[in-house]
C-alpha cells in the first residue's frame, strides 16, 4: 500500500464566525503524514480555529459560514454528512489547559472506548498501558490507575490527556498548546513524547511559543491576523523566512 | 504596626471604628433571620410536645378529631409528595436539560424562561383553582390524590426547573467538549459526565420543590384534601387527609379543639418539612465535598 505523502490537504479554506472575531481567510495548507506540523503565530491568527476544524469540534461553536475542503485521507471532513463520531476517533486532540474528568486515571483513558461500546478488557488494558507509555507517564501512575485523575499533578494531567488522545489508536493528533500551563521539565517531556509519536501519527501542534515552534517543528505554517503568510519546513521558516512579517515575529519585534 | 504603612492615626482610627460599627450592624441583621426560625420552631416544640406520641403518629383522630392521632393526614402527605415527586421530577429535569443542553439561545427558549419565572411568582391558591377547573372538573379525575398531585407537580416545576438548570450548567463547559472531542454524541456527554456531576444539585432543586409541595395548603384545598377520612385512601381516585390542610382544618374549623394537638401536628408538620430540608443539606455539603472540580 502507497502511503500518501500528506495526511491532510487544506484547499481555500474559510471560515467565519457569527461574532465576527477571528476568522480564517483562504488557507491552503498540506500536513505530510507522520510528520510534527507546527501552527503558529500572534494569538487571534486563527490557529486554534483551523485546529477545530479538522476534528469539527467548531460545530460546537457559533460558525457562520465555511468555505474551502479539509481532505483527511482524501475525504472531505467538512462535508455535512460526514459521521463526526467516527472523524473525532480518527482525531485525537489535547487542550492547552489539562481537563481531566472527574473520574480515576484509568477512567479518563477508557472512557472513549466506554463512549465507542468497546468491551474487550484485554484490549483495553493493554492501551492503557501502551497510551500511558507513549504519553511518558505509565511509570508515575501504574499503581495508582484507580485514584482521581485529579490527584495527578498539572503535568502529570495534560500527559494523562495525551494518553487520552492516544488510546484509541487515531491517526492524527491536534494539540493547542498543550504546554502553556506546564513547567519546563513537563514540557520537555511532552515534546519528547511528540518527537516518538510522529513515528506513528500525523501531529499538528500550536506551540506556545515561537521557541518551542523552533524546537519542534518538521513543517511549520505561520498564521497572521487569518492569513496563512508563509509555510515551509521548520528549518526553512525558522532560519530564512522568506515574508518579512515572518522574520519580524520569529525575531520577536511583535506579537 | 510598620511604619510605611502608617497612616494620618486619626483616619485611621476612624474608619476602623466605622468598620466595626458596620460590621456589628451586618451581624445582627443576619443574626435576626437564624432568631426568627429560632423562635419559630422552639415556640410550636414548646407548644406541641405535650399531644407528641407513637400513638399521635400512628392512630387516626377520633371523638371528631378533638382526640387520637394524625395517621392520616402523614400518610396522606407521603401520598401527595410521592405523587408530585413521580410527575414533577421527569418533566423538570427533562425541561432543565433541554434548556441547559439542548436549547440555544433563541426567542422560544427566551418564552420559556419567562414562563418558568412567571409560573414561580403564580400564588399558590391560584394554581389551586387552576387544578380545580382542569384536572378536578375538566379532566373528571374528582377531588383525588391524582388531581392534587399534578396541582402541586405543576407548582412545584419551576423550582425544580430552575435549580436543575442550574446544576447542570455548573458543570464545566470544558467536560463537554472534551468528552465529543473523545467522539462521544451530546447524549452520552449528557448521561455519563453532565448529569452525575450535577446530580447533588438536582436533587436538592427537587426535594426543596417537594419540599415546598408538602407544605402547602392553598393548591389541595380544591382538588384532593378531605376534611376527614375514616380510612386510608385505597386509589389515585379517592381523596386524602394531608397535614396542612389538616391544620388549618383543626385550627378554625372544629370547636373546642385541644390546643396541644392543634401544635403537635404543626410539630409533625414541621419535622416533615425540615427533615427534607436537612437531607437536602447532607446531599449538598457532601457532593461539595467530594466534588473534583
Amino acid at each position: 500500500m502507497v502511503t500518501p505523502m500528506d495526511k491532510i490537504i487544506i484547499e481555500n479554506f474559510s471560515i467565519e464566525y457569527s461574532d465576527g472575531v477571528e476568522s480564517l481567510r483562504n488557507i491552503n495548507l498540506r500536513i505530510p503524514t507522520n510528520q510534527l506540523t507546527v501552527l503558529f503565530g500572534p494569538a487571534g491568527g486563527g490557529k486554534s480555529t483551523l485546529l477545530r476544524s479538522i476534528n469539527r469540534l467548531n460545530d460546537l461553536a457559533d460558525v457562520k459560514t465555511t468555505q474551502g475542503k479539509i481532505l483527511l485521507d482524501q475525504v472531505n471532513i467538512l462535508d455535512k454528512k460526514l459521521d463526526t463520531i467516527s472523524l473525532r476517533r480518527k482525531v485525537g486532540m489535547v487542550f492547552a489547559r489539562p481537563v481531566v474528568l472527574p473520574f480515576s486515571i484509568r477512567r479518563n483513558l477508557t472512557y472513549g472506548f466506554e463512549l465507542a461500546g468497546v468491551r474487550d478488557t484485554t484490549l483495553i488494558d493493554e492501551s492503557v498501558v501502551r497510551s500511558l507509555t507513549q504519553a511518558a507517564l505509565w511509570e508515575e501512575v501504574k499503581d495508582r490507575l484507580d485514584e482521581p485523575a485529579n490527584s495527578l499533578s498539572g503535568g502529570q494531567q495534560q500527559r494523562l490527556c495525551l494518553a487520552r488522545s492516544l488510546i484509541q489508536q487515531p491517526d492524527v493528533i491536534l494539540l493547542d498548546e498543550p504546554t502553556s500551563g506546564l513547567d519546563p521539565i513537563s514540557t520537555l517531556k511532552v515534546e519528547n513524547s511528540l518527537q516518538e509519536l510522529k513515528k506513528d501519527y500525523t501531529i499538528v501542534l500550536v506551540p506556545h511559543s515561537v521557541q518551542q515552534a523552533a524546537r519542534t517543528a518538521d513543517t511549520a505554517a505561520f498564521f497572521l491576523q487569518g492569513e496563512l503568510i508563509e509555510v515551509g519546513s521548520g528549518v526553512d521558516i525558522f532560519t530564512k523566512p522568506k515574508d518579512s512579517r515572518t522574520q519580524r515575529y520569529i525575531e520577536g519585534r511583535y506579537g | 504596626m510598620n511604619n510605611s504603612m502608617a497612616q494620618p492615626a486619626k483616619t485611621s482610627k476612624k474608619r476602623m471604628l466605622i468598620q466595626r460599627l458596620a460590621f456589628a450592624i451586618m451581624s445582627f441583621v443576619a443574626s435576626l433571620t437564624v432568631l426568627v426560625i429560632v423562635l419559630i420552631v422552639v415556640y410550636i416544640f414548646a407548644m406541641g410536645y405535650e399531644a407528641l406520641s407513637f400513638e399521635f403518629i400512628l392512630s387516626p383522630p377520633s371523638d371528631g378529631m378533638r382526640s387520637g392521632g394524625i395517621l392520616p393526614a402523614i400518610i396522606g402527605t407521603l401520598y401527595l409528595t410521592i405523587g408530585t415527586g413521580i410527575l414533577a421530577v421527569p418533566l423538570g429535569v427533562g425541561a432543565a436539560i433541554y434548556l441547559s443542553e439542548y436549547a440555544s439561545d433563541n426567542q422560544l427558549t427566551r418564552i420559556i424562561r419567562i414562563a418558568i419565572t412567571n409560573l414561580a411568582g403564580i400564588p399558590s391558591v391560584v394554581y389551586g383553582l387552576f387544578g380545580l377547573g382542569l384536572f378536578v372538573l375538566f379532566l373528571g379525575f374528582g377531588t383525588s390524590i391524582l388531581a392534587a398531585s399534578m396541582t402541586l407537580a405543576i407548582m412545584t416545576l419551576p423550582v425544580i426547573i430552575s435549580t436543575a438548570e442550574e446544576a447542570l450548567r455548573a458543570v464545566p463547559q470544558s467536560f463537554r467538549v472534551v468528552s465529543i472531542s473523545l467522539g462521544g454524541t451530546r447524549w452520552q456527554t449528557i448521561r455519563k459526565i453532565v448529569l452525575p456531576e450535577a446530580l447533588p444539585g438536582i436533587i436538592t432543586g427537587v426535594i426543596l420543590g417537594l419540599e415546598r409541595a408538602a407544605g402547602e395548603t392553598a393548591p389541595i384545598l380544591f382538588t384532593g384534601a378531605a376534611f376527614f377520612l375514616p380510612q386510608l385512601p385505597t386509589s389515585l381516585y379517592d381523596p386524602t387527609m394531608a397535614l396542612p390542610y389538616h391544620l388549618f382544618v383543626i385550627s378554625t374549623q372544629v370547636p373546642g379543639m385541644p390546643i396541644q394537638i392543634q401544635f403537635g401536628t404543626a410539630v409533625v408538620l414541621l419535622v416533615f418539612v425540615l427533615g427534607m430540608n436537612l437531607i437536602a443539606s447532607i446531599i449538598r455539603s457532601r457532593a461539595r465535598a467530594r466534588r473534583q472540580w
